[in-house]
């Protein structure tokens, strides 16, 4: 199978601040990364790095193009590159605002993605609106309704929704429960593990939630001071960690 | 547009047309690149004018910067010569050009407009001066004037249909009246300023050069004779202009833009053209509203 992105010698600096060094690794199709660490551990900078919200200041993140192939994503235009984002990325943010469009009701949350790429047909917009609500356990009713008017788990929902619509092939995700009350968290990390699987998606998610990689990720990356401690099968890092720093993550001795 | 003051023009003491000729040469530069590139905003250095904001200084710089002893100038403000808008503006121009001015679409060689364009057809060598509010058609769903402005040079207008999306789904059609946004030339999303959409088709295709001027955005924009201009739609829900059921009162017109007028106190209302000139033009040529026929049977 072809890697779907490599990620290599990825490095971020602020000023004389590390933000992430040296990150190395591959993402193959389907797959879905962990990534957990401390707080300043670099999380949220390497997944923007990854997800062409940020540019490093050294490295490479090469992505499998559909024409392309693997290409640098800083190699590309910047029409081409917000192109990728916005079809065959997602990006779900932690803070549903960063992700929404807060003063457009939830169906033209859902449907602007495809207008963006070209849909000019309403009633076809708005079938397939409806289709991602109901995948997403959104009550179409609530179709004309403003985001605002949501819960902070339907609204991360509806974020979900609006970037699975152009059936993208990776998902970026940063804390995607986390400010949510337990059994939302749950429900909301069902709904993701089912869609994830169900489509194939390849997904990386930051989070400070080591019940969060258990259930998700197949793979796990442990990040501290900006560097990778150690990364492998999710299982196998969790039940085995090699790297002294993830042994106390484990025993829970640190506060994630 | 010969820029020459000729000594015998009476100017109030000011520089022809209000403007020094260095702020107009700068607006010239702007207005021809906009020219060059239908329907994109050209920023340029907008000075303060004798009257406020909203009254129209956009609209007003450029015609100050394009207008000759020889033009022939028409203000109108919702389709009539006579609101005071209009003729504040006439009347500064008067006074500071000293150039004829009529209300007669076909005598204007440039009109400057708030609300309407005339329902009389335009012709070559014509200018419309559209006084604009609001330029920036993407700025109700983007704040960021950097990405608005990325969001145009990309064709990145998805956010535009969003819009006329919610229309349809809030009210079962396109209720977007006034502004109603439109593609120029194929390439950039235009705000048309506050005119009914009755008149964007007048836009397409039209002999005459359009000037667009926002003073307080300082944004100038253009689109040249016999370009594309293209009312946003959907397939299913394609653009259509508003339609009466009747005629207007005064010369029967079927095909204006009629305002409303209420007659009475018991509820009484008529329809009658909101373009004046183009009223009375047909008034003229004899023909005759619901309510003469009613007096004359
Ligand atoms: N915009 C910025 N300017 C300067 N330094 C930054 C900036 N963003 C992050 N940093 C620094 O980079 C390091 C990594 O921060 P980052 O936000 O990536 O951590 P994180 O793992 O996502 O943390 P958290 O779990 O709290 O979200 C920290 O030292 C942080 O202070
Ligand atoms: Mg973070
Ligand atoms: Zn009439």
């Amino acid at each position: 199978m072809n890697k779907l992105l490599q990620v290599h010698d990825l490095t971020k600096t602020y000023g004389a601040r590390t933000g992430c060094a040296n990150v190395s690794f591959d993402l193959y199709p389907g797959e879905v990364l962990g990534i957990v660490g401390e707080s300043g551990s670099g999380k949220t900078t390497l997944l923007r790095c990854l997800s062409a919200q940020l540019e490093p200041s050294a490295g490479t993140v090469a992505y499998d193009m559909r024409v392309k192939g693997l290409t640098d994503i800083w190699s590309l235009s910047e029409p081409e590159r917000r192109m990728l984002t916005r079809t065959d990325w997602g990006i779900v943010h932690q803070n549903a605002r960063d992700g929404l469009r807060m003063e457009v009701s939830a169906g033209a949350n859902v449907g602007e993605r495809l207008m963006a790429v070209g849909a000019r047909h309403y009633g076809n917009i708005r079938t397939e609106a409806e289709d991602w609500l109901t995948k997403v356990e959104i009550d179409t009713g609530r179709i004309d309704d403003l985001p605002a008017s949501f819960s902070g788990g339907m609204q991360q929902r509806l974020q979900i929704a609006r970037n699975l619509v152009t059936q993208p092939r990776l998902v970026f995700m940063d804390e995607p429960t986390s400010g949510l009350d337990v059994s939302v968290q749950a429900r909301l990390l069902d709904l993701i593990r089912t869609l994830v699987s169900r489509l194939g998606i390849a997904c990386v998610i930051v989070t400070h939630d080591l019940g969060v990689v258990r259930l998700l990720a197949h793979r796990l990356m442990v990040m501290r001071r900006g560097q990778v401690v150690e990364q492998g099968l999710t299982d196998q890092v969790l039940d085995d960690p090699q790297h002294a720093y993830t042994q106390l993550l484990v025993s829970s001795i640190l506060p994630v | 547009m010969s820029t020459q003051l000729p000594t015998q023009i009476p100017t109030g003491g000011y520089n022809f047309a209000y403007l020094d000729e260095q702020t107009k040469r700068m607006i010239r530069r702007a207005i021809l690149k906009a020219v060059a590139i239908p329907g994109y905003q050209v920023p340029f250095g907008s000075r303060e004018m004798p009257l406020p904001y909203g009254w129209g200084t956009g609209g007003i710089q450029v015609t100050a910067a394009i207008i000759g002893p020889e033009d022939t100038l028409k203000v109108i403000d919702q389709g009539a010569d006579d609101t005071t808008n209009a003729v504040n503006i006439r009347s500064f121009f008067q006074k500071t050009t000293g150039v004829a001015t009529t209300e007669k679409t076909r005598e204007a060689s440039l009109i400057q407009t708030r609300h309407r364009i005339p329902e009389t057809a335009l012709s070559e060598g014509q200018i419309m001066v559209y006084q604009v509010p609001i330029p920036e058609p993407l700025r109700w769903l983007e704040p960021r004037e950097g990405e608005t402005r990325k969001m145009h040079g990309l064709a990145e207008y998805g956010v535009m249909q969003v819009k006329l999306y919610e229309d349809i789904a809030h009210y079962g059609h396109i209720s977007t009246a006034y502004d109603y946004p439109v593609r120029v030339n194929g390439r950039y999303i235009m705000s048309p300023s506050p005119i009914p959409k009755f008149d964007n088709p007048k836009m397409d295709n039209s002999p005459a050069l359009q000037l667009f001027g926002a003073g307080r955005e300082k944004r100038i924009y253009a689109i040249p004779p016999y370009t594309s201009v293209k009312s946003l739609d959907f397939e299913d829900h394609p653009f259509e202009i508003e339609t009466w059921d009747g005629a207007c009162a005064i010369c029967g017109a079927t095909d204006s833009y009629l305002d409303e007028i209420v007659t009475d106190d018991t509820g009484g209302r008529i329809f009658v053209c909101s373009d004046t000139d183009y009223c009375g033009e047909r008034v003229e040529a004899g023909h005759k509203g619901a309510d003469d026929e009613e007096k004359a049977a």
